[in-house]
């Protein structure tokens, strides 16, 4: 070409392309992982026959998790001779769409969003769960998790992760050096936040900035607040919109939650007034409790990974979380929570054996091995979960008493669970009032 | 290039002296609009800057206090960079191998629509046929075509195939692994023509008449007229246009997403960057030296080839 002729530019790209090319060479090597291929192969029996095949697998997980993912199948693959070509994106749920109506489905995707896997099934783009994966789910999850990914009667795919939502994050030692007592019931909780005030700390730290999806941590606040102050059969009808979003009953837990919200005396210590929750990001609204500016904060247990680095976060450490008391515990045990779900776009025998083999306790207990998982698995072996926010919330998920439901802005149509329930709460913590932020939700839901 | 033939274009431009573009111009040259765009110019690169010094900052740094503080309290480390370009783990960065990939997507998806487009822009410029006008208004309305309307079109047609009313006009084309590079390539070049015929049909067809008549009584063909006479006189418009395909490959995020996908044998620089973050975004601090690492090549590109850029930009402004 013309352009390069000249040796100047021509040495810049050469140099250029030589630098690349070194760069590769220096990161492709570290690619060796921990072999353990050797171990017995016996385990996977009823998955042989699939020798050589390939399934591609579609995720929203993506990085450090993503690569503990393909490490917990590697026996799997290596024993079948099934290999599990894996994709983690962060536009999954647009980009999902965008596959299957272009033809290039993946084989099997990690739908977290049981409204997304009820579309995709209505459209009659996902293939029913093959009678051994509906066999092994149901010998393995709740029925509680199962009605998620059942279509009219047709079953899709298994739970595959799980996290609880239903937390409070707080630090024993700063606990342990004031005296205060991790609250069991909601009246407990609240002294607690009274007395934390009176001390001269703003007990409550919150923030629900999260870029375009800003607002879904309050929208958990509101989930939880329903599932406390109502019967799980009043929040599936809230879900479902069986009772309008702003029903007398929504507007009780919506208030309750701006007791502690809206409330100035308890936020938002370390930030400022109640307005600053709309503009501090969700990865950083926990910070204060490690500097001592915050004493409790509402959020799920993957917020275990969000802490600064260096932070301990166990019983005895830095930080640690506790079960949100619930407000009438005669009532049972309500945990809010969310996951993912394994579903198939294809029903290929080779596409069945992994989604089978995904929903059986001994993948549930390879992955958690691995650390920092946790699964609503009946046969997840507690022993085999390291760390302790993971053991505390498969305790809590494999509690008799709990009564669990799925996050509810997962559960309503994108518009609205992902839309106006979103920006109703932004504009419901910058001081509109409850009754007119549910109303303009509940006209966005047709 | 060895000589570069003088241009009649400019005698044109500059027509009229005295006029509105030469007041302008006059005007655009005092101290004052001088400080004016400095001071714009340092607004503008402050954020960048601010990134740079970010990306040298420890992670807790970064994620507690803002860049200036930086200078009251100094504490270096190039831990970022390590991260992203060597990281431990398979998916903690390793952008050096991703680097690659970009390389690999971006050369063809810049070199086709150029010679496509050059091609093109001959022939519609100085071949006689009938229905070229209609040809050119055609191309020329496709620019307002969104990309974003051909992406599942274009998805299935390499996945199914075209078929019209049961009969396969075109099988599926099946392309795995680092097949999928074409996918790209295709993609990339069907969604540049458009611009780039229309920007190199002005520049081709401002060639002086007289030039292209005296080479064909000289016997010359038209591949020998383009390949002597057109291609050296177009240089800065093809530099101009392969400069800003070049960054708009580099930078892609939607196109690569969709037809290289997010594996590690085709995926981009840009589709590995927006995962570095982590799935809940814990791991923002990489995004400083991510950027850093994706900036170098478009950097380098632009300030060798920034002269034809300034140049092409002119040349296809005044024409239109």
């Amino acid at each position: 070409m013309a352009v390069f002729s000249r040796p100047r530019q021509a040495l810049m790209l050469a140099s250029v392309l030589g630098l690349a090319m070194s760069a590769t060479a220096c990161g492709g090597s570290d690619d060796s992982k921990n072999n353990s291929g050797s171990g017995d192969c016996a385990a996977y029996e009823q998955y042989q026959g699939n020798d050589g095949k390939t399934v591609s697998i579609y995720a929203s997980i993506r990085d450090a998790e993503a690569d503990l993912l393909q490490q917990s199948w590697e026996e799997f693959s290596d024993c079948t001779g099934i290999e599990i070509e894996y994709e983690g994106s962060g536009e999954f749920e647009a980009q999902l769409q965008v596959r299957v109506d272009g033809g290039n489905a993946p084989d099997i995707a990690f739908v977290p969003q049981p409204g997304l896997l009820a579309r995709f099934a209505e459209s009659g783009k996902l293939k029913p769960a093959s009678a051994e994966t509906k066999t092994m789910a149901e010998k393995n999850y709740p029925a509680d998790w199962l009605k998620y990914s059942t279509v009219k009667g047709t079953f899709y795919g298994a739970p595959l992760g799980s996290n609880v939502k239903s937390f409070v994050w707080y630090s024993p030692k700063m606990f342990a050096e004031k005296g205060w007592k991790v609250p069991t019931t909601w009246a407990e909780l609240m002294t607690l936040s009274d007395q934390i005030a009176a001390a001269g700390t703003k007990p409550w730290c919150a923030g629900i900035e999260s870029g375009d999806a800003t607002g879904w941590p309050a929208t958990d606040w509101i989930e939880d607040l329903m599932l406390r102050t109502q019967t799980p059969e009043v929040y599936d009808q809230w879900t479902t919109h069986g009772i309008p979003f702003n029903d007398p009953r929504v507007a009780a837990a919506v208030d309750q939650a701006g007791q502690i919200l809206k409330n100035p005396k308890y936020v938002n210590g370390g930030f400022g007034d109640v307005k600053t929750i709309a503009s501090t990001s969700f990865q950083e609204a926990g910070t204060p409790i490690v500097q001592g500016k915050c004493a409790l904060h509402r959020q799920a247990s993957f917020y275990a990974n969000q802490w600064p680095q260096g932070t301990k976060v166990a019983e005895d450490g830095d930080v640690f979380a506790f079960y949100f008391p619930a407000i009438d515990p005669a009532k049972g045990k309500p945990v809010l929570g969310g996951g993912e779900f394994t579903v198939a776009f294809a029903d290929r025998p080779e596409v069945q054996a992994v989604q089978t083999y995904l929903a059986s306790s001994e993948y549930a207990n390879s992955r958690a091995k691995l650390g920092n998982w946790v699964s609503a698995n009946k046969g997840l072996d507690i022993n085999n979960v390291k760390n302790p926010i993971d053991k505390l919330s498969v305790q809590i998920l494999q509690d008799q008493q709990t009564t669990f439901r799925f996050d509810g802005s997962d559960l309503m149509p994108a518009a609205v669970g992902a839309g106006t329930f979103w920006k109703g709460m932004v504009d419901w913590i910058n001081g509109k009032d409850t009754a007119s932020t549910l109303t303009y939700i509940e006209n966005s839901w047709k | 290039m060895t000589t570069t033939p003088t241009r009649p274009a400019p005698a044109t431009a500059a027509a009229p002296p005295g006029g509105a573009a030469a007041r302008v111009r006059k005007r655009l040259n005092t101290r004052t609009a001088t400080v004016v765009s400095i001071i714009i110019a340092v607004l503008w690169t402050i954020p960048t800057f601010g990134l740079f010094i970010s990306s040298f900052r420890p992670e807790n740094d970064i994620k507690s206090t803002g860049w200036w503080t930086f200078f009251t309290d100094p504490q270096v480390t190039l831990e970022n960079y390590q991260e992203v370009l060597f990281g431990r783990t398979a998916s903690s960065g390793q952008l050096a191998s991703y680097f690659i990939n970009s390389l690999v997507i971006t050369l063809p998806s810049v070199l086709f629509p150029l010679a496509f487009a050059a091609l093109a822009a001959y022939a519609l410029a100085w071949i006689n046929f009938r229905g070229r006008d209609w040809i050119y208004i055609c191309v020329f309305a496709l620019q307002i075509v969104p990309l974003q309307m051909a992406l599942v079109p274009l998805l299935s047609f390499f996945s199914e195939g075209v078929t019209v009313g049961g009969v396969t006009l075109l099988p599926a084309w099946g392309l795995t692994g680092e097949e999928r590079f074409i996918q790209v390539w295709f993609a990339h070049t069907c969604f540049a023509l458009p611009l780039g015929i229309f920007l190199l049909h002005n520049f081709v067809s401002q060639l002086p008449r007289d030039l292209m008549e005296a080479a064909r009584v000289d016997g010359a063909t038209h591949p020998k007229i383009f390949r002597t006479i057109v291609l050296p006189l177009i240089t800065p418009a093809l530099a101009a246009f392969g400069i800003f395909q070049f960054l708009w490959v580099w930078n892609d995020l939607l196109v690569a997403l969709i037809f290289a996908g997010g594996g590690k044998q085709t995926a981009p620089l840009t589709v590995r960057l927006a995962e570095l973050a982590g799935t809940r975004g814990n791991e923002w601090q990489r995004l400083t030296s991510g950027a850093f690492v994706s900036i170098v090549i478009p950097l380098i590109v632009f300030l060798s080839l920034q002269r034809y850029f300034v140049r092409g930009l002119l040349s296809g402004s005044v024409k239109g």
